[in-house]
């Protein structure tokens, strides 16, 4: 992995083994909706295409376009402009029924007048598969699921987490080239949420399927996904693999999206080659990488994540990016001592020091210290 | 005490209700139970005797009538479903946020009297009226012809009068169903026909079941329609319950045939229920 890389556009990002046809490819969607009278744009302008069979969450905030996005690939919605492909073909006005994708509805939408059998096996009926056929399928995916031995039960006779499976199963069990999950965990509690995140990327795996995962929780996101696509308000702000997204955000929204992270600000001093140094403060100096193209006087701003952060109460010699600040807090955590560091221009900075050695705490509050890391840990935000 | 208080409360609260019941249905309805049995006449008064003839008279003589308003009411039951069910299932889902508009328009006539209503029926139908008048003296139809007197009028009112109480439940049947069962119908490769026949429809039997139940048992027990609308070969036994008592004033033959009306009706629903399988219909509602 080089390191030059850092915010690279989200168009030119390549799915991983671009050399097949992308399962799905949203090309400049947008979407508009018209509520009492006023144009709301949900989507404008999407642009991404996911590998087959690749783990794909889309993330952001609540009220950002998920959903709405998610829909549009499922044929529930219509764009107002652009296109939807899946595999190759243009299906932007294809109804849901006659698309190659299945659902999984938030809510789960099970059919509650059905047993666990007839939901699972509603979608192969519809597409007159033969009855042993369909014994045979359903029987196995609910073995996959996990949910053998419950056929006859209602929904309703079961819980949430159950009832998951059974919307997963209803939805596995023919197959589709894409399934498509909005929130599927939302409604779990946590401890139930995680081992479903397991048993999810576990079917993934055990299928295939090329998985689009919507989600508004990044600890979620980062640990299930192949890659990200973090949308803000409408856009795609950034496409990468987890990795990426945490280390190298390539906007400030998406920086103060995933993670803690430290933002910087500061005037580009010097300008020598593939490096630049920032001035912040009279004792500070910022090494970035001049990958963004700047000229001496720019403002930039940057950040730096709390574990790369190395905390020390005097001055460190090298090639390593330092500010000087003080320290207002100081938490201990058992693994890990926090600390909040204020700088010369009342900017706070959060640092994460590991209790991987001893557990004595460098600092104390009111102490002046210096921060420091290694230059390629400073991410440039657009 | 809290325990005793906490087991108490609902007898409490159902208290007011169970005695209007009490009062007002089931003293009456042993009343009529024992009047039935008796026997006797209005001038010399009428003693209990377990008279059981009063049954066999009754249903000898007015089996005709008993037949033909369970098919007034059966008929009118099935128009009011294939009308009502479209006009539930359009509200319900295309209403948008004027649901509650439709839904008082469906109600409007009600704020008429059913009397006054069937009698505009009446106006309406007659062999000059509004509607035949034009259609005689332009030649479409004969001049003998008429639907007054005839079942279709009596059908008819008895279609248009309970209308709202069959959509209303279908109405309420409907609107619960939960629209992204609609589209995981959908998602899951089914048309809009299937979706309509494995999704919508059963889930609004609970509706379609309680409209029948409110519809049914009142028509096929009128005596109004087929009074205002109907002739001598439209009579229903709620027409010679009435004249029985109010009339003839033969009390005993009056409660019998109400006795046996009654029998029928519940007959009726239990066998209706069972085929439709009340366990998942109540199920379903009690969701
Ligand atoms: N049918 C609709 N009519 C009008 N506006 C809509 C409609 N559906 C969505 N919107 C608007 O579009 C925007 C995006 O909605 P969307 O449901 O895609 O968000 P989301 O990212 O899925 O959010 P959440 O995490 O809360 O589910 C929101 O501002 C929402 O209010
Ligand atoms: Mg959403």
């Amino acid at each position: 992995m080089t390191e030059i890389q850092a915010g690279t556009g989200v168009a030119e990002t390549a799915a991983p083994g671009s050399q097949q046809v992308p399962a799905i490819e949203l090309d400049n969607v947008v979407k508009e909706y018209t509520s009492h009278g006023e144009v709301v744009r949900a989507v404008k302008g999407v642009s991404l295409s996911i590998a087959e069979g690749e783990f794909f969450s889309l993330l952001g905030p609540s009220g950002c376009g998920k959903t709405t996005s998610m829909r549009m690939i499922a044929g529930f919605e219509d764009p107002t402009q652009g296109v939807v492909r899946l595999h190759g073909q243009d299906v932007t006005s294809v109804p849901p029924n006659k698309r190659d994708v299945n659902m999984v509805f938030q809510s789960y939408a099970l059919f509650p007048h059905m047993s666990v059998w007839e939901n699972v096996a509603f979608g192969l009926k519809r597409k007159n598969v033969d009855a042993a056929e369909i014994k045979r399928r359903v029987g196995e995916i609910l073995e996959v699921v996990d949910l053998t031995g419950r056929e006859k039960r209602r929904p309703r006779e079961m819980s949430g987490g159950q009832q998951q499976r059974v919307a997963l199963a209803r939805a596995l069990v023919n197959r589709p080239r894409a399934l498509l999950l909005d929130e599927p965990l939302g409604a779990l509690d946590l401890k139930l949420r995680q081992a479903m995140q397991i048993e999810l990327k576990r079917i993934q795996r055990d299928v295939g399927i090329t998985f689009v995962y919507v989600t508004h929780d990044q600890g979620e996101a980062l640990t299930m996904s192949d890659r990200i696509a973090v949308m803000n308000d409408g856009l795609v702000d950034q496409l990468a693999d987890p990795r990426e997204i945490y280390e190298r955000p390539a906007t400030k929204f998406v920086a103060g999206f995933i993670g803690t992270s430290n933002l910087l600000s500061g005037v580009v001093q010097e300008v020598t080659g593939s490096t630049a140094v920032l001035a912040l403060g009279p004792s500070d100096r910022v090494v970035i990488s001049t990958e963004t193209p700047v000229a001496v006087g720019d403002s930039v701003e940057l950040t730096v994540r709390p574990e790369k952060i190395t905390i020390a109460t005097e001055q460190p010699a090298g090639d390593r990016s330092v500010v000087r600040g003080t320290v207002s807090e100081v938490v201990y955590l058992g693994t890990s001592n926090n600390y909040a560091v204020v700088l010369a221009d009342g900017a706070e900075i959060t640092v994460f020091q590991q209790n991987a050695h001893d557990s004595t705490i460098t600092a104390e509050r009111g102490d002046t210290v210096w921060l420091s890391w290694q230059p390629q840990h400073s991410y440039v935000l657009r | 005490m809290r325990t005793l208080r906490a087991r108490l409360t609902p007898y409490a609260l159902v208290l007011p209700g169970g005695l209007w019941l009490a009062i007002f249905f089931v003293i009456p309805t042993l009343v009529m139970l024992s009047l039935s049995l008796q026997s006797g006449n209005v001038v010399d008064g009428f003693a209990f005797t377990w008279n059981w003839h009063s049954y066999v008279d009754g249903i000898t003589t007015y089996h005709n009538q008993i037949v033909r308003s369970l098919l007034y009411g059966l008929s009118a039951t099935i128009i009011q479903i294939v009308i009502g069910f479209p006009v539930a299932y359009w509200i319900a889902f295309k209403g948008g946020s004027r649901k509650s508009v439709y839904l008082f328009l469906v109600l409007l006539p009600f704020l008429v009297s059913f009397v006054l209503r069937t009698i505009s029926w009446q106006f309406l139908l007659s062999d000059n009226g509004i509607l035949l008048g034009p259609l005689k003296s332009l030649g479409v139809l004969p001049q003998d012809f008429h639907i007054l007197a005839t079942p279709y009028a009596v059908i008819g009112g008895l279609s248009y009068n309970f209308l709202p109480f069959m959509i209303l439940p279908m109405y309420v049947a409907l609107e619960r169903i939960d629209p992204r069962l609609l589209e995981a119908a959908q998602d899951l490769y089914a048309s809009k026909v299937q979706t309509f026949l494995r999704v919508v429809l059963p889930l609004s039997l609970p509706g379609v079941f309680a409209g029948v139940l409110m519809t049914f048992v009142p028509a096929s027990s009128d005596y109004v329609n087929s009074s205002v609308l109907g002739g001598t070969n439209t009579t229903m036994i709620g027409n010679v319950i009435q004249n029985q008592f109010l009339v003839n004033q033969d009390y005993p033959v009056a409660s019998a045939l109400s006795f046996t009306l009654m029998a029928l009706l519940l007959v009726g629903i239990f066998v209706y229920a069972r085929a439709l399988g009340t366990e998942d219909v109540l199920e379903v509602a009690a969701r």
